[in-house]
């Protein structure tokens, strides 16, 4: 189990390697949901504002 | 497709084929400079810049690796099969560094018309493979040549 | 239905909706599942190299992501040829959401590479024309999205992006073919080469898994992001405001 986590004598580079790509990976998929749900929020509030004006106008 | 969408096709692909056209005389232009380093014919031809920095590259030469004792300094010779050129440098040498390797040194000719070098950086094939494979081809090649 | 008509009705906003929030689960867990077998293949089962040793293994995340990086630029580019010729808005979404995807493939391509090239090269960084080719490519995904961000109209920001993406196109074979053309301290390509590829089959099978991996996670965000992108635009139109997803 040791030799693996050490790789040869490499084990800075290759978990260094194999984390950043993690990291960046994971990233991307949170900030593209966090995308997802912030736009739905808005548009929601968007109706909401709108539905308002439409009631008080009527 | 309409007409205008054929016109906007048209100018896309002219924009394309001029930009292509551009920057293909650019890179020709400038051919010797996208080149990373000279060869060992190159500097052998004296075509290598004087007095100033360049990088040199080739194999180095199988039993050509001479280190003397109590020294860092390493010296080697470097060919691209026709022409070798005798290196020195002392320095870490980096991992891949050993004879037949391919490597790209940066340094200077001395008058000796030796390269003496500040940086070796070593440049590996695109064949990846398990040691026993390459183990049991050496084997195979030996035992035709023993044959 | 004429195959006209399957084209139009995928390139109807509220179709390519639906379809992708049906696609988007489906690829990010057939993604994961190709991770965990390519890791697996790539750091356990896979050999140790005979003259790299263990660090070779780097190739497992550069190679898949320098793939991407290329593969995200000509998807990005055909978005602008559509965009510039047809102006179709589905096709400004697509490339929008393709950018920042292909920028940070492009980011771990580079960085893997580097952190590879400490120790088998003895540098991490040259300048070498394959290098820097790459990393133009990270600058133009950089551009497309800086040209974005500055230009409040859409439709211009939309052109103006289209025709960078297109520009750029120049640099893809300049990127694949810079070993070949000049000498560089990178290597020549392994699995793209004509002959059969140099690589051992034990090796190749978990870069073949890597990079469906990757590029099933690629469809995955892209879709996630290419629905936000797509709702945003849209949202005056009635079936926005009538979408489950919106209501409360």
């Amino acid at each position: 189990m040791m030799e693996f986590f050490e790789m040869g004598g490499y084990a800075v580079y290759v978990w260094s390697a194999f984390g950043l790509t993690t990291l960046v990976l994971v990233a991307n998929v949170i900030f593209a949901r966090h995308l997802l749900k912030r736009t739905k929020l808005q548009i929601t509030g968007q109706i909401r504002r709108e539905k308002r004006i439409g009631t008080t106008n009527k | 497709m309409t007409p205008k969408r054929k016109q906007r096709l048209l100018l896309v692909l002219l924009l394309i084929a001029g930009i292509g056209l551009a920057v293909t005389l650019a890179i020709l232009a400038l051919q010797e400079n996208m080149n990373l380093f000279y060869s060992t014919t190159q500097v052998s031809n004296g075509e290598a810049p004087e007095n100033r920095l360049f990088r040199l590259g080739g194999m180095v030469v199988d039993g050509s690796v001479n280190r003397t004792e109590g020294d860092i300094t390493v010296r080697f010779e470097l060919t691209d099969t026709a022409q070798h050129v005798p290196v020195m440098f002392s320095g870490i040498l980096p991992d891949l560094f050993r004879e037949g390797q391919g490597i790209v040194a940066q340094g200077m000719l001395n008058e000796d018309g030796v390269f003496v070098a500040s940086e070796v950086l070593a440049k590996h094939d695109e064949n990846y493979m398990p040691p026993e494979i390459t183990e049991s081809i050496e084997r195979a090649k030996n035992t035709n040549t023993a044959q | 239905m004429t195959i006209k008509q399957t084209f139009h009705k995928l390139g109807s906003p509220r179709s390519f909706d639906r379809l992708a929030s049906i696609l988007i689960p489906w690829f990010l867990s057939i993604s994961v599942l190709l991770f965990a077998t390519g890791l697996y293949g790539g750091l356990v089962y896979a050999p140790a190299d005979y003259q790299q040793g263990d660090s070779f293994r780097i190739i497992y995340v550069h190679v898949p992501a320098a793939w991407m990086s290329m593969f995200c630029y000509v998807l990005l580019a055909a978005s602008g040829a559509v965009t510039l010729i047809w102006r179709m808005k589905l096709a400004d979404v697509v490339a929008r959401a393709i950018a920042p995807l292909g920028a940070s493939f492009t980011f771990i391509a580079l960085f893997t590479g580097s952190i590879w090239g400490k120790p088998m090269w003895g540098t991490y960084w040259v300048w070498d024309a394959r290098l820097t080719s790459e990393l133009i490519l990270l600058f133009l995904y950089f551009g497309f999205m800086a040209l974005q961000a500055a230009i409040d109209d859409r439709k211009n920001a939309a052109k103006a992006g289209a025709l960078l993406a297109l520009v750029g196109v120049i640099n893809l074979p300049i990127i694949h073919f810079s070993v070949e053309w000049w000498n560089t301290l990178h290597q020549g390509a392994t699995v793209t080469k004509f002959d059969s590829p140099s690589i051992a089959t034990s090796m190749l099978i978990p870069l073949l898994i890597m990079f469906a991996a990757f590029k099933t996670y690629f469809f995955a965000i892209m879709l996630i992001r290419a629905r936000a992108e797509l709702l945003w635009s849209e949202r005056k139109a009635k079936w926005v405001c009538e979408h489950p997803e919106v209501r409360q």
